[in-house]
């Protein structure tokens, strides 16, 4: 058995790091949105899911139109990429501004509500548009990237496999280090990074001393919705077909990633994001070898909650996170 | 208009008089245009306008009841609409009984269950495996399918399966912050459905995605229960036991843990209320009645499978809770009501009505945007607009008033008295 698993392993690990990678960019937008609200962004799944449609749009448009034939591929996703995270950057300062905002000192069950009411109506907008325009929506990106690599694991040891991957792999994680390393950047040793910091640690002290709190809200929607629809297009990219619940569950888990690392907790999210897609990838192909064949991958999701579930018990400030005590 | 209210109110016998002559001109429409569903849905109406006279509360509750036993049932049962009318009618029950099951668990106790499906799932399966052949798959003894005097026993079993399960999710996450709860029932009703979708391997239990099939009827004394006019009363006594457990526990000792955990759950405990234990009873006791209900459903539908416990309907549940009031039983049987006749009637009509439109090129309608396929849209605007602008619902909450000094002279006149009521300040704030 041992052996087997051995033999899978490259293969886990490169499929792990690619969905961990996008995991931990969602679970950023969830974990930036807690540390400084206290509120569970439901809508943020959707708001990546929304990304991912816009990019798709745009490659599909720029098809017909010709253009990403004429430029390198590169530069057009690129291109996608900017234009789609300033897009979703917008949307999410606007759903704080009509559905968080007015809500800000109410208790926070209310505030959930309203968040969950935003993430069914993006759903079902998205839904409308795609299927009033194409008639399904289940929507195929153009192929790109699909240039098939091999990492040669097998001339270290004959007891490992080779790991394939795709160009666009490669490109999902480059671009999501090069989100990560920025945005650590921007929080750390910026002005305004050191304003979020400053928010998310007492809010009311940080607009004494002359922090404009809302605008300092506002930005932090922006930067995470940013990076999820950002994220969406490359998940497009990587994995070919959309449909608009994809947002939903694959939110649920980010927040599992977030939670892991420890809320609140920028680094951790990212650690977090990268060891759940690890975990979830090893389960797929192994829980089958594991229990002797009662459970199979279908029990992978099941997975994902049982370790939001157990941490949740055991370290509910996380694995990166400090623990604190409610203030009365 | 305002002047006519201003007569009606204080003056009972206008009221009934209006009352009645509302229920005979419904009645008499139903009677005669038995295909208008708007007659059925304005003779439901009428138990809204009962609620809003001041007839003393013994009376409403026996109009309540001879219109629901007897008129409803009689002036539709004529026409060809007779077992559509009562099929709605009785899903409208089963809805109204989860919703006040997830009252208590949100709107009484303060926490957020979106995967509430899930003990409707549970009840629905403890029935559906019993009562068909599935069950000789795995259990050593006894023959299968049980027969359906067996229903009435697992409508008490489904009850207390949905409470187990209730109390097992609970026991680790109520422990954690409220928020977090939101997330784990959201990943425990997946996990359910997930579960219930798989488990026909390594030993086939739930027949997984396939579902059960030809579920066994009700049977009382060689009589079955097949047709939607029979479920109806069964659902309608389920409901009033329902009905009446929750007044008598919201206004109970337990109750009031419930409202102070959650206002505010230190200082509650600082008041001496267990939180854990509470929290707890909300989970179990929410949970009971929706598994009571999903043993109705099963034998209602005569087939369960796992598509009929998504996420969606965990959200429906919520939308009625909160569209009604929070906390507030008259606003969320309404809620659950304008839901549930929202879903199956009216935007099924409107989308027939706007197909035929296009079909006759009135207009072009695209496909897309049938009303029928847009619920998410419908519940996720109903939820936005009242977080913002109406939390506390349609019919808010209400909270007894006590006059202090007649509990202080212990007399038993403080009874009246504490008829005087202010509104639950809980979700205005």
């Amino acid at each position: 058995m041992l052996a087997e698993i051995l033999q899978s392993l490259p293969q886990v690990l490169v499929d792990g790091l690619a969905l961990g990678a996008i995991y931990a960019v969602i679970a950023l937008g969830y974990t930036m949105v807690y540390g400084i609200l206290e509120l569970i962004n439901f809508a943020h799944g959707e708001i990546f899911m929304t990304g991912a449609f816009i990019g798709v749009a745009m490659l599909i448009l720029m098809t017909g139109m010709g253009w990403l034939a004429a430029m390198p591929a590169i530069l057009a996703l690129i291109l996608v990429l900017i234009v789609t995270s300033v897009l979703t950057g917008f949307m999410g300062v606007g759903i704080e501004r009509m559905a968080y905002r007015p809500l800000r000192n109410s208790p926070k069950l209310i505030t959930l509500i309203s968040a969950i009411g935003v993430s069914f109506l993006l759903q079902d907008l998205v839904r409308f548009i795609t299927e009033y325009k194409r008639g399904n929506y289940i929507l195929t990106g153009p192929s790109m990237f699909n240039e098939q690599f091999s990492i040669k694991f097998s001339s270290i040891s004959s007891s490992f496999s080779d790991a394939f991957f795709k160009t666009s792999t490669l490109i999902l994680v480059v671009a999501v280090i090069i989100m990560m390393v920025g945005l650590d950047f921007f929080v750390n040793k910026t002005k305004w990074g050191m304003a979020m910091r400053a928010v998310a640690q007492d809010r009311e002290t940080a607009s004494l001393m002359s922090i404009n709190v809302n605008r300092v809200i506002s930005l932090t929607f922006f930067i995470g919705s940013a990076l999820g629809g950002a994220t969406g297009v490359l998940f497009a990219v990587q994995y070919g077909t959309i449909d608009p619940y994809i947002g939903f569950i694959l939110g649920l888990k980010a927040f599992t990633a977030a939670v892991l690392g420890g809320i609140g907790n920028i680094r951790g999210a990212m650690a977090g994001g990268l060891m759940l897609g690890l975990l979830e990838m090893f389960a797929a192909a192994n829980l089958q070898l594991l229990t002797g064949g009662i459970f199979g991958a279908e029990y992978k999701d099941v997975f994902a909650f049982a370790i939001l579930i157990v941490v949740l018990i055991f370290k509910p400030e996380g694995l990166f996170g400090k623990a604190v005590t409610e203030k009365v | 208009m305002q002047k006519l209210t201003n007569k009606l109110k204080g003056n009972k016998l206008a009221q009934i008089i209006l009352l009645v002559l509302y229920v005979v001109v419904t009645s008499l429409s139903l009677y005669l245009a038995q295909a208008s569903v708007t007659a059925f849905l304005l003779m439901l109406f009428s138990l809204l306008l009962l609620y809003y006279t001041e007839l003393p509360v013994r009376l409403k509750w026996l109009i309540a009841g001879v219109v629901l036993i007897g008129v409803i049932p009689f002036v539709s049962s004529t026409g060809p609409g007779y077992q559509s009318y009562m099929e709605v009618a009785t899903v409208v029950g089963i809805y109204v009984a989860m919703a006040l099951g997830l009252n208590i668990v949100v709107g009484l106790a303060g926490l957020l269950d979106l995967g509430f499906v899930a003990f409707f799932a549970i009840g629905s399966y403890t029935y559906g495996i019993f009562a068909t052949g599935q069950a000789a798959n795995f259990m050593p003894f006894g023959s299968f399918p049980l027969s359906g005097n067996s229903f009435w026993i697992f409508i008490l079993i489904g009850c207390f399966a949905a409470a187990l399960f209730g109390v097992l999710l609970g026991i680790p996450v109520l422990r954690v912050k409220g928020d977090y709860l939101a997330i784990v029932t959201l990943g425990f009703g997946e996990i359910i459905r997930i579960v219930f979708n798989n488990l026909d391997k390594p030993v086939n239990i739930t027949n997984g995605a396939m579902g059960l099939a030809s579920v066994q009827p009700p049977e009382i004394f060689g009589y079955q229960f097949v047709y939607p006019n029979q479920f109806y009363y069964i659902v309608l006594g389920i409901l009033l036991l329902v009905i009446l457990a929750v007044r008598r526990f919201e206004f109970s000792k337990i109750g009031r843990s419930w409202k102070a955990v959650r206002e505010n759950e230190i200082a509650a405990q600082s008041m001496g209320i267990h939180l854990v234990r509470t929290k707890l009873l909300a989970f179990a006791i929410g949970a009971s009645f929706s598994g009571m209900m999903g043993v109705v459903f099963a034998a209602k539908q005569t087939f369960v499978d796992p598509t009929s416990f998504t996420l969606l309907e965990s959200i429906t549940i919520l939308v009625m809770v909160i569209l009604g009031g929070m906390g507030s039983v008259p606003g969320v049987i309404l809620g659950a009501a304008v839901i549930t006749i929202l879903n199956l009637q009216v935007l099924t009509e409107v989308t027939n009505y706007l197909n035929q439109l296009s079909l006759d090129g009135v207009i072009s309608f695209p496909e897309a945007l049938s009303p029928a396929k847009m619920q998410r849209f419908i519940f996720g605007a109903i939820l936005i607009v009242f977080a913002i602008y109406r939390p506390q619902g349609l019919i808010p909450a209400k909270n007894p008033v006590f006059d202090e000094e007649s509990l202080k002279e212990g007399s038993k006149k403080h009874k009246k008295e504490q008829i005087a009521v202010e509104p639950d300040k809980g979700f205005q704030a």
